[in-house]
């Protein structure tokens, strides 16, 4: 790798202030957690930040004190951004409660990538479009356009795509969308707290960037209402091979059960999009119903109505459509 | 499909390597590599800057070492081109084989995906630091035992996997067993012989013998 600086923050203002310093210093900055997506992107010379090239200064968050903490109190389940996928699997309340995001963290790669990968790295992350990381002078290098369009699609967006067709690379992101987490970002401004929907953009609203993030902000934690006594959820990931790779397609299901009836659903799918993908017309087929086979064949249908596929990636309407009929049926009858 | 754009790579890893002698150096006449041909350029001047390096202590199989590294080494550089520990290895330095696993603080990691000056004050232990007093561990006989070894290749990255999953559950079911090596690849394809040596050592031992 090309030379450069790591510097340790022991808070998050110092984080801030550390950033601030390389940019006004004329020097490209990335803010790091585990590094196992950012050290792949500085080896090979892909453009992390447009306009900057790979990083002279890397702000190592690892050694902010508490960053890596998930606290639960009342109604709220806040989650440090440097916790590790692993802690994430093995955290008790995440299992039993917040079950969605237990499994998406779980799907994620290996063991080795979930010991070292923290929550914030999974959720920034940048796309793994074989352009991108190959060098392609695209939208998400600060090109101006999409190689994947005439090009090889198979992994590309069916839904949300344009003027890039990269679809967010994140498992977690589903989860907490359907968790309906809050981002609390840090800057050089104090802090603000983004709902998912505010949190990511699509390349219609900024073709570089996956989410608002400044160059000088970090994403800090997360905050996850926490979910009454009928709340079951489940994360379903379809790979091309079973382990160690990026969805193909997935499905992160929160159910609100009264007994057999399902009060309220949400849905997000990951993989088909540039963002995650938040069904909201297949949710409303399941609120108040009992949840049969054929509602969740139905529920399923809902969810791919108005995927717009590539010339190679028409495959994933009906595999996105299994996937939700599946996760559905097999949550509501579950337990 | 488009070409791709062209790689500038071999003239900055060049210059990072003379840069890791860590003086200030004056390269004249670098020539450009990877283009069609070797083309030499004029005669150019070029005055590097040192490279940024800090001072850590990090105990490694059992010894404690305060050294300065270049805050972009790896791990995994560090172990095997500085303090001499070639038993992990690198097959594809990207995260995308296992054949780098060292545990650090008694969990398995990509020693090639995290950097050197991250390991301030920690621990680690790699394939070397199996041996007690200078008899193999269980695990690692058991690899000789039912042949889990075919190039070897891979084996130092098993075996610190396999470490650190028969510390946790000494007694592993098959299953645990596959999905706790899932990060490990075998070009070899000695993946059966790899499960049943590791359920052989926890049936013999119940430790793979770490720390
Ligand atoms: C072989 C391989 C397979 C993978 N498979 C999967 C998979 O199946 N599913 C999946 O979801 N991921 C996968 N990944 C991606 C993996 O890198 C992430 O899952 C991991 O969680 C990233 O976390 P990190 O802390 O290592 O991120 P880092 O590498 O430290 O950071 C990633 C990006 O986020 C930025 N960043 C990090 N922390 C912050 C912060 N707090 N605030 C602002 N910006 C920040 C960095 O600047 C960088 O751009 C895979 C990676 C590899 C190499
Ligand atoms: S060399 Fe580290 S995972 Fe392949
Ligand atoms: S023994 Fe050859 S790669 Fe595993």
């Amino acid at each position: 790798m090309k030379a450069f600086t790591n510097q340790n923050a022991r808070t998050l203002d110092e984080a801030v202030a550390l950033a601030q310093q390389a940019l006004r210093d004329g020097r490209s900055v990335s803010f790091v957690g585990g590094g196992t997506d950012l050290l792949q992107l500085m080896k090979d010379k892909v453009v992390n930040r447009p306009g900057s090239g790979d990083p002279d200064v890397l702000v190592n968050l690892k050694t902010v004190e508490g960053l890596d903490e998930v606290t639960s109190s009342g109604q709220v389940v806040t989650i440090g951004g440097l916790t590790t996928l692993e802690a994430l699997v093995e955290h008790p309340v995440i299992r039993d409660r917040l079950t969605v995001l237990a499994e998406a963290a779980e799907s994620v790669a290996t063991p080795q990538i979930r010991h070292t990968g923290t929550l914030a790295g999974n959720v920034v992350q940048r796309p793994w479009c074989w352009y991108y990381r190959n060098g392609f002078p695209c939208y998400k290098a600060g090109g101006n356009r999409c190689f994947s369009i005439a090009g090889e699609n198979q992994l590309h967006a069916i839904f949300g795509g344009g003027p890039s067709y990269i679809v967010h690379p994140s498992d977690l992101a589903p989860a907490l969308v359907a968790l309906d987490a809050t981002f609390r970002v840090v800057g050089p401004e104090g802090e603000r707290t983004l709902s998912g929907p505010d949190f990511f953009v699509l390349p219609s609203q900024d073709a570089e960037h996956e989410n608002v993030l400044a160059d000088d902000e970090v994403l800090a934690s997360v905050a996850l209402p926490a979910p009454g006594d009928g709340v079951r959820s489940a994360y379903h990931k379809i790979m091309d091979r079973e382990a160690w790779t990026h969805a193909l397609v997935s499905a992160a299901v929160v159910l609100d059960m009264d007994g057999d009836v399902c009060r309220e659903a949400r849905i997000v799918l990951g993989g088909v999009a540039p963002v995650p993908w938040r069904v909201p017309g297949a949710e409303a087929l399941l609120a108040g119903q009992r949840v049969t086979p054929e509602l969740a064949r139905e529920v399923g249908a809902a969810a791919v109505a108005g995927a717009r596929p590539l010339s190679k990636n028409a495959y994933k309407i009906p595999l996105t459509r299994g996937v939700v009929e599946r996760t559905v049926l097999a949550l509501a009858t579950s337990a | 499909m488009e070409g791709k754009p062209e790689d500038d790579g071999g003239d900055l890893t060049r210059r990072g390597f003379l840069g890791g002698t860590g003086a200030a150096l004056v390269v004249a006449g670098v020539p450009t590599l990877g283009g069609v041909g070797v083309e030499e350029e004029g005669v150019s001047t070029q005055l590097l800057e040192a490279v940024p390096q800090t001072a850590i202590r990090v105990t490694v199989n059992g010894t404690e070492h305060r050294v300065e590294v270049e805050d972009r080494w790896t791990l995994n550089e560090f172990l095997r081109d500085h303090i001499g520990l070639t038993g992990s290895k690198i097959g594809c330095n990207r995260g995308e084989c296992g054949a780098c696993t060292v545990l650090l603080d008694g969990e398995p990691v990509y020693s090639c995906s995290t950097l050197a000056v991250w390991a301030d004050g920690r621990e680690i232990v790699t394939v070397e630091g199996l041996e007690r007093g200078g008899d193999v561990s269980p695990l690692q006989q058991a690899f000789m035992d039912h042949n889990a070894a075919q190039c070897g290749f891979c084996t130092p990255g098993q075996l610190m996997t396999a470490t650190a999953l028969l510390d946790r559950i000494p007694q592993p079911t098959t299953g645990e067993v596959r999905e706790a090596m899932v990060g490990n690849l075998c070009r070899c394809s000695n993946y059966n012989a790899i499960v049943e040596a590791v359920l052989a050592a926890a049936a013999t031992s119940g430790s793979g013998g770490a720390q």
